[in-house]
C-alpha cells in the first residue's frame, strides 16, 4: 500500500501527507466503562506536563449533527442506515474540523473512540463490514490504536455500579436480542466484543487487557507512546491484507 | 426492480425518478406525471430531495454556518436521504407502490463529484439505494435552464450558487460555472446510469406526452395492490400518511 495516510480514498480535495500533519493520532478504543475515558485523562495529563499540546476528542462531540442524534435517540426514529450515517457525518466533522487542524498545528491528538466503534455497532445490526470499510475510507489511519478488551460480565458489573441502572442503547434493546434489559445487555456485549476481535483482524489494534489495574494499563499505554514520540521517521504500515 | 450492490431483494413496487439541473422543467414534469398516474387510478407515493423531517432543520444550521466540507457535505445529504429512503421510499417498494422521486442519488452524485469527491466513494455510499425502474434526465442547453432559474430572482443561496467550490466571488457567475459542472456530470453519466434521457427544449405538453408514453410501457402488467386507492385515499386524512 503506498497511500497509508488514509485507509481509502482520503479527502481527496485537502493535499494533506505527513509533512502537512505533523501531530500524532492515538486511538483509544473499548466499550462502554472499559476505562476508556480514564486512560484518556491519564494520558493527557502526562503528555501536557511532558509539553505536549493536547487536543482529546471523542464521538458525537461535533457542533454539526449533535444535537440531531440526541433527538434522534430520544425518538427513536431513525432507520439503521439513517442513524449509521449520522454518525458517520458527526465523525467526519470531528475529523476534518478537529483532528486534521490539530494534526496540522503538531498537536497529539487522543481520540476517545474512533470510527471502529460506528463499525462495531452497525455491524451488530446487520450493516454489510465491505460497504463499512469503503465508506469510512476517509478516515486517518491512528498512529496507534489502543484496544481496551473487558469481558461483558465485568462490563455488566461496573455499569450498574457505575450508573445505578443499565442503559436502553448500551444493552442493545433496539438490536433486538432480547426483550429483557439485562439479557440483552450481556448478548448485546458480547456480539460488540466479537466484531471489535473481528475488526483487529482487519485493523490490528493494540489489544489490552481491560481488566487489569487502571495504573497499569497505562503504564503500558505510557511506554507505547514514548517509543512513539520518540521515533524520528516512524513506519506506517497497514496490515496486509 | 432490484435492489443496486448485488442484493437480489425483488421489490414489487415501481419507482420513477427525474433528474436535471435547476430550471430544467423536471419537477413540473414529474407533477403532470403523477396528476396523470393519480387520475388512472393508481395510488402514488411523491418525495423530494432534501426534506426529511427530522433533518431539515439541522442541514440548514450547518449551511448557514458554512461548516460544511465536501465530505460532511455528502455525508449529512446521504443521510438525509437515507431517512427519506427507509422510512418512505422503501416500504411503499416493499408494499408495491409507485413511488415518485423529484431527484435521486444521481444530484448527490453529480454535486458531490463537483464538490471533490471520490465518485467510486459516493457510489459505495449510496449502495443500499434501489436502481429506479426509469430515470429520467432533463436535458436542457445550460443558457435555457440558466435563464429559466435566474429570471425574477435577487438571491441565490451559498452553496446553491455552489460559492463553497470558490470559482467565483460573484454568486450569479458562480451559479453559471456550477451548474455547467452539474450538466457534465449529468451528461456523463446518462449511458452508464441508464437514464432515459429528455429534450427539456421541447413544449411542455410534448415532454408530457412522451413521459407519459414510456411510463405507460413500463406499467404493462403492474397491478397496484390497492385496487380501491381513491377510496383507501379518502378514508385516510391528509398527512397521515
Amino acid at each position: 500500500m503506498t497511500n497509508n495516510l488514509f485507509y481509502g480514498i482520503g479527502l481527496p480535495y485537502h493535499k494533506l501527507n505527513r509533512k502537512t500533519l505533523q501531530g500524532k493520532l492515538i486511538v483509544i478504543e473499548g466499550a462502554d466503562c472499559s476505562g476508556r475515558s480514564t486512560q484518556v485523562a491519564m494520558l493527557k495529563e502526562w503528555l501536557e506536563a511532558n509539553g505536549h499540546a493536547v487536543l482529546d476528542t471523542g464521538l458525537r462531540r461535533s457542533d454539526l449533527v449533535s444535537e440531531a442524534i440526541e433527538e434522534a435517540k430520544r425518538g427513536n426514529t431513525l432507520g439503521k442506515k439513517t442513524l449509521s450515517l449520522l454518525y458517520a457525518t458527526d465523525f467526519a466533522d470531528q475529523l476534518e474540523n478537529k483532528i486534521v487542524p490539530s494534526m496540522k498545528a503538531g498537536f497529539i491528538v487522543l481520540a476517545d473512540r474512533y470510527f471502529f466503534t460506528l463499525m462495531v455497532r452497525d455491524l451488530v445490526r446487520g450493516a454489510d463490514k465491505e460497504w463499512l470499510k469503503e465508506l469510512f475510507g476517509f478516515a486517518l489511519v491512528p498512529d496507534q490504536t489502543f484496544y481496551l478488551s473487558v469481558d461483558p460480565d465485568t462490563l455488566l458489573h461496573r455499569a450498574l455500579i457505575k450508573y445505578g441502572h443499565l442503559d436502553y442503547w448500551e444493552s442493545g434493546m433496539d438490536v433486538g436480542f432480547s426483550s429483557d434489559m439485562f439479557n440483552s445487555f450481556t448478548k448485546y456485549q458480547t456480539a460488540l466484543k466479537d466484531k471489535f476481535d473481528e475488526l483487529d483482524m482487519d485493523y490490528g489494534f493494540d489489544k489490552i487487557d481491560g481488566q487489569r489495574s487502571p495504573d497499569e494499563i497505562q503504564e503500558y499505554i505510557r511506554k507505547k507512546v514514548s517509543a512513539l514520540l520518540n521515533k524520528k521517521a516512524p513506519a506506517y504500515r497497514l496490515r496486509p491484507d | 426492480m432490484t435492489k443496486v450492490g448485488g442484493d437480489i431483494d425483488e421489490l414489487p413496487g415501481k419507482l420513477y425518478i427525474v433528474e436535471g439541473c435547476d430550471g430544467s422543467g423536471k419537477s413540473t414534469q414529474l407533477y403532470l406525471l403523477k396528476k396523470w398516474l393519480e387520475s388512472q387510478g393508481y395510488f402514488v407515493f411523491f418525495t423530494e430531495w432534501n426534506s426529511s423531517e427530522l433533518l431539515k432543520k439541522f442541514t440548514k444550521k450547518a449551511k448557514r454556518k458554512n461548516l460544511l466540507t465536501p465530505t460532511t457535505f455528502s455525508l449529512i445529504h446521504a443521510t438525509d436521504f437515507a431517512d427519506r429512503y427507509e422510512k418512505l421510499m422503501l416500504p411503499h417498494l416493499r408494499a408495491g407502490h409507485i413511488v415518485l422521486a423529484d431527484r435521486y442519488i444521481y444530484t448527490a452524485y453529480a454535486r458531490d463529484i463537483a464538490r471533490g469527491c471520490d465518485p467510486e466513494w459516493l457510489r459505495n455510499l449510496y449502495k443500499f439505494a434501489a436502481k429506479p425502474s426509469i430515470a429520467f434526465y432533463y436535458k436542457a442547453p445550460l443558457e435555457i435552464s440558466l435563464s429559466r432559474i435566474l429570471t425574477g430572482r435577487d438571491e441565490i443561496k451559498y452553496h446553491e450558487a455552489g460559492m463553497d467550490l470558490g470559482l467565483s466571488n460573484d454568486p450569479v457567475e458562480s451559479f453559471k460555472l456550477f451548474q455547467g459542472i452539474i450538466k457534465k456530470q449529468y451528461d456523463h453519466m446518462a449511458k452508464p446510469e441508464g437514464f432515459t434521457v429528455m429534450d427539456a427544449t421541447r413544449s411542455i405538453e410534448e415532454q408530457q406526452a412522451e413521459m407519459r408514453r414510456i411510463v405507460a410501457r413500463d406499467l404493462a402488467g403492474y397491478v397496484s395492490p390497492v385496487s380501491n386507492a381513491q377510496e383507501m385515499r379518502r378514508a385516510t386524512p391528509e398527512g397521515s400518511i
